[in-house]
Formats: structure tokens, C-alpha cells, sequence
């Protein structure tokens, strides 16, 4: 044991120590970037206005984009209603009826589907909905999100149920409970944080879809009425605004993305509190 | 027993009297007293391993049955088999007969959920819900099953928890998570959820063994007393409390069943050289 070779030693130390941490920096920067980035360019035109009123006509300044914020939301809510129980049956049916086979052929689906780019789904729910419905609608926008949110919903909710000891789907049948009244109110209840977790990412996950979104709910100008009409979103405004040549437009644009980067940190921060409880409560 | 007693533990289909085959190959050891449970040949595999093979016995009613024996040989397995939780393990297969006061409960067209009601069972690590109170616990097995009743949730709370000596020490607590009881006290409400649905059979999976000698002592009195009113089939690794709690000693070795009788009978004068050596501790 020379000195040298420890100072060698030390010295190889060091260097992974540095890279690593080099790497974890590089992986914060461009968040940072992006926020700081974000909230300069976008938080001059945020205003009262920007929150309750529809967009005013091109070249006009003013004008807001409340429309397609609650666009958003309904099309989050629509996605939701396709995709959580979907998602969710299909995750219960992974960990707890699905037989080896089977399960490896709905994963591998799953997997696939998860890689889908989503400007396909979106070309093929409007071959699937728009068409045959004779137009763009906020139907069209809320299936196309649930589809993509089916997959992630599915994996996460089957993760959480095999972590879900096996003690109390044995305890819940040897009461002489039958075997879905367990899972659903014993084992599933037991994961639900988990579960919920799962849902939050999903929709943290879509909130941002754009490419699918331009030809199915296609983006609405005034409120949508009725949702077999096209109803304006988040990201399609900011697209058409980014997109547009006047100033006024690529500010609010810049104030559209600010609200839709809000949106999605609060889910994670939801995530976070719903998961560091969890940690704290079961032992 | 109440009405409602009926509509929880509906009786299940008679189909086959008990018949004694004496002479017959896998002839059981018989107890004096009426069976509750008469076990004939029965074998548990999984996959390509036989875990249990060819087990006949009668496990008398209202008294406590021990079933020892060293680490693999199939004690668990067998008391599985005794309420049909090998069905949720896809490669377990079971062969033979279990009758339940004269019904094979492995028979055509009997419900294994109905089987669980009348045969319920405590596990070794306690296992409250751990998203529910202490009193929801107790109730679990009758409300999802369907049972609305307040009147009688109520009742049966109170009479399971003082069934398994509980009610004093948690019933100013019954709305607490029944994760912050003690370990004793959660494997002590593990069995008052499984008293609450009446079963006629407890089967228990080394109900003590995760517990200190203080907790151990109170299941061990609680398993006493439980014997007047059921029949409880007890899987110890622990040879003092066999001697201490059962009335009949089953020892199995090597998915076989070795020796069957009387508990004093086989700890004090066994008719097999293998059961003398395990009890003696020179072997397991």
C-alpha cells in the first residue's frame, strides 16, 4: 500500500464524485432555465384580464385567454373520466387476476402504446371521432388525452397493487369476503395514495399535449357551448400565439405557458405531499 | 343465534355423509368425540412439488388440535388446504377430501367464499386493515358482505371484542387506526374479525410467534376459552405451547403425516421413534 497508489486512489474517487454531481447539475439547469425563462417573458402579461377574458381579435392588444384555461380543464376532466377507470381496471386486472401470459401481452400493449408518439394518436382518433362526427370537438380532444393517459395509469396502478402485502388479500378471503369486494375495498383502498399519485402524474403528463389536440378538439376562439364543438386549450393557444406576428401575441403566449408550467408543478407538488405521507403513515 | 346468523353462514349443500372406511389405505387415526373436520388423502402440490401427501385425519369438534412439526413439512400447507386458500395460488393443486361436518368442502359446486365463512383463520404476522379502525375491522368480514344492520354490526363489535379479550383495552379507541394498537393487541383484533362472522372452525397459523411471552401468555388463555364454542386447529413451532393449549398433537414431517392422538399421549410415551425425537428435541 504506497502512498501513491492511495493518492491514485483518492484522486479516481474524486473525479467520479465530480461527475456525478456534474450530471445532477445538468440536470437541474435546463428546469431552471425553463422557469426563469418562462416567468420573465410571460409574467408582464398576466393580468386580470389574461385569467377572465376571451382572446381579442388578431393585431387588437388585450384580451385573455380565460377560454382556453378552462378549456383545459374540461378536456383534463374528459381525459379523465376515459382514462381512470380504464387505467385503473385494466392496472387491478395486472395485479390480480391476469395470468402470466396474458399479462405479458397486456404490458407489452401497454409499453407500446406508452411510446405511441401522440401526434398519431391524435391523426387517429380524428380518423376514429372527428370524422365520423362531422367535426372537431372537445369529445374528440378529451378521448385522444384519456387514451394516452390509459397506459400510465395502468403500469402505475398495477406497481402500487403488487406492493400491497399479500397478508390482507389472504385476511379479506379468509373472512368469506368475495374476492372483488377485497380488491376493491381492502387492496385497493390500501394503494389508493398510490393509485391517486399515478392518476395526478397522468394528467401532469397530458395537461401539455399539444400535437394531438390541433385536429380533434382543434382550439376554439370564444367559450365552447357544448362539447361536441371545438373547445380552445392551454397549449393550442399558446402554439397559435407563438406562431402569430404580432408582439402583444407572443407576450401572452409567453403568460399562457407560465399558467400551463404552474399547473403542472402544482400537480407534482400534490404528488409529492400525497407520496411523503404515505412514507410517514405506513409502517 | 340470531336470524341474521342464518343468512351469514348459509349451510352448505349436504352431499356426503362421513363414512368410515376402516382398513382401507390412508385408514385415519380416529378421535373419540363427533368430527368437525374428517380429512381423507388429502395432497397439496405445487407445480411439480408435492408439499402435502395423503393426510387422513379427524380433527374433533370444540377442542383445540396442535400441528407440529420442522420447517417445510407441510404444516402450513395443510391448514391452507383447510379453507381453500391454495385456490389463489394458480399452480397449487389439491387432491382428496375435506369435510366439513359432512360436506367436502373441495366438492362440486361448493363456493369457497362460503367455505371462508365458516372457516376463518388468523396468521402469524398480524394483519389489521390498515386503512380502517379498529371497529371497522372487526365488522369488515359482515359489512362487505353486505351486512347494513347497525343494531347487529354493533352487537357483534361488542361480542367479538370480548370474545377475544380485547373490549377493555380499546373500547374508548374503537374509532383509532388499528394500526396504532400494540403487536399483541393487532393479532388479538385480527381475531376478533375473524370471530365476528361466527365461524364454526378458527384455523391459526402461528398466531404467537411474533409475539413477546406477555402477549404470547393472553392469545394462549384467549385460545383456551375459545374452545368452548368452536374448533381450532392451532400450527405451532413452539412444542411448550402444543403441550400447553391442545388437546390433540398432529405431527407432521416431510408432507407426511407421522403420528396423530392425544396431546399428552404424544408428548409423553409416542408410538413412532420420529415423533419421540422431535419432541425430545433431538431432531427439527
Amino acid at each position: 500500500m504506497t502512498t501513491a497508489g492511495h493518492h491514485w486512489r483518492k484522486f479516481k474517487d474524486f473525479l467520479a464524485q465530480a461527475l456525478t454531481c456534474a450530471c445532477a447539475v445538468v440536470v437541474m439547469a435546463p428546469l431552471a432555465l425553463v422557469f426563469y425563462q418562462v416567468l420573465k417573458s410571460g409574467i408582464g402579461a398576466l393580468s386580470w384580464a389574461f385569467f377572465t377574458q376571451l382572446p381579442k381579435p388578431a393585431g387588437e392588444p388585450g384580451g385573455g385567454m380565460a377560454n382556453a384555461i378552462v378549456g383545459t380543464f374540461e378536456l383534463l376532466g374528459l381525459a379523465a373520466l376515459l382514462g381512470v377507470p380504464v387505467g385503473v381496471g385494466g392496472g387491478i386486472f395486472l395485479a390480480e387476476y391476469g395470468q402470466r401470459r396474458v399479462n405479458w401481452w397486456v404490458r407489452f400493449a401497454a409499453d407500446v402504446l406508452n411510446g405511441v408518439p401522440s401526434i398519431i394518436w391524435g391523426m387517429v382518433v380524428c380518423a376514429l371521432v372527428v370524422v365520423p362526427m362531422k367535426g372537431f370537438s372537445a369529445w374528440a380532444g378529451g378521448i385522444v388525452l384519456g387514451f394516452i393517459m390509459i397506459p400510465l395509469i395502468m403500469r402505475t396502478t398495477e406497481e402500487v397493487l403488487r406492493l400491497v402485502p399479500q397478508g390482507y388479500r389472504e385476511a379479506a378471503l379468509a373472512l368469506g369476503i368475495p374476492r372483488w369486494r377485497a380488491i376493491l375495498s381492502i387492496v385497493a383502498r390500501t394503494a389508493l395514495r398510490g393509485i391517486t399519485t399515478g392518476i395526478l402524474l397522468a394528467l401532469a403528463r397530458v395537461a401539455g399535449e399539444t400535437a394531438p389536440l390541433l385536429f380533434t378538439a382543434f382550439g376554439n376562439r370564444y367559450w365552447n357551448h357544448h362539447l361536441s364543438e371545438p373547445i380552445a386549450a392551454l397549449p393550442l393557444q399558446i402554439f397559435n400565439y407563438a406562431i402569430s406576428p404580432y408582439e402583444d401575441r407572443h407576450r401572452q403566449a409567453w403568460a399562457g405557458a407560465l399558467v400551463l408550467l404552474l399547473m403542472v408543478a402544482i400537480i407534482n407538488l400534490a404528488v409529492r405531499a400525497l407520496t411523503r405521507e404515505r412514507l410517514g403513515k405506513v409502517p | 343465534m340470531t336470524e341474521n346468523q342464518d343468512q351469514f353462514n348459509p349451510v352448505l349443500p349436504a352431499r356426503v355423509q362421513p363414512r368410515r372406511a376402516p382398513g382401507t389405505p390412508g385408514a385415519p387415526v380416529s378421535a373419540p368425540e363427533a368430527s368437525a373436520l374428517v380429512i381423507r388423502n388429502l395432497s397439496v402440490s405445487f407445480g411439480e412439488n408435492r408439499a402435502l401427501q395423503e393426510v387422513s385425519l379427524d380433527l374433533p369438534a370444540r377442542a383445540i388440535t396442535a400441528i407440529i412439526g420442522p420447517n417445510g413439512c407441510g404444516k402450513s400447507t395443510f391448514l391452507r388446504a383447510l379453507n381453500r386458500l391454495h385456490d389463489l395460488v394458480p399452480s397449487a393443486r389439491v387432491q382428496g377430501q375435506v369435510r366439513l361436518f359432512g360436506t367436502d368442502i373441495y366438492g362440486p359446486g361448493v363456493e369457497p367464499v362460503l367455505v371462508r365463512r365458516r372457516i376463518g383463520m388468523v396468521f402469524q404476522k398480524a394483519n389489521p386493515f390498515p386503512t380502517m379502525s379498529v371497529a371497522d375491522n372487526v365488522t369488515a368480514g359482515l359489512r362487505l358482505n353486505g351486512l347494513r344492520d347497525r343494531a347487529l354490526l354493533t352487537e357483534r363489535l361488542r361480542e367479538s371484542l370480548v370474545m377475544a379479550n380485547l373490549w377493555d383495552e380499546v373500547k374508548d379507541r374503537l374509532d383509532a387506526p388499528a394500526i396504532s394498537l400494540s403487536g399483541g393487541q393487532q393479532q388479538r383484533l385480527c381475531i376478533a374479525r375473524a370471530l365476528a362472522v361466527r365461524p364454526e372452525v378458527l384455523l391459526m397459523d402461528e398466531p404467537a410467534a411474533a409475539l413477546d411471552p406477555l402477549a404470547t401468555a393472553r392469545i394462549e388463555d384467549l385460545i383456551l376459552e375459545l374452545k368452548e364454542s368452536l374448533t381450532l386447529v392451532i400450527v405451532t413451532h413452539n412444542l411448550q405451547e402444543a403441550a400447553r393449549v391442545s388437546d390433540y398433537t398432529a405431527f407432521f414431517n416431510m408432507g407426511r403425516l407421522v403420528e396423530y392422538g392425544a396431546t399428552v399421549k404424544i408428548f409423553t410415551n409416542p408410538a413412532v421413534q420420529q415423533t419421540e425425537d422431535y419432541v425430545t428435541g433431538r431432531f427439527g
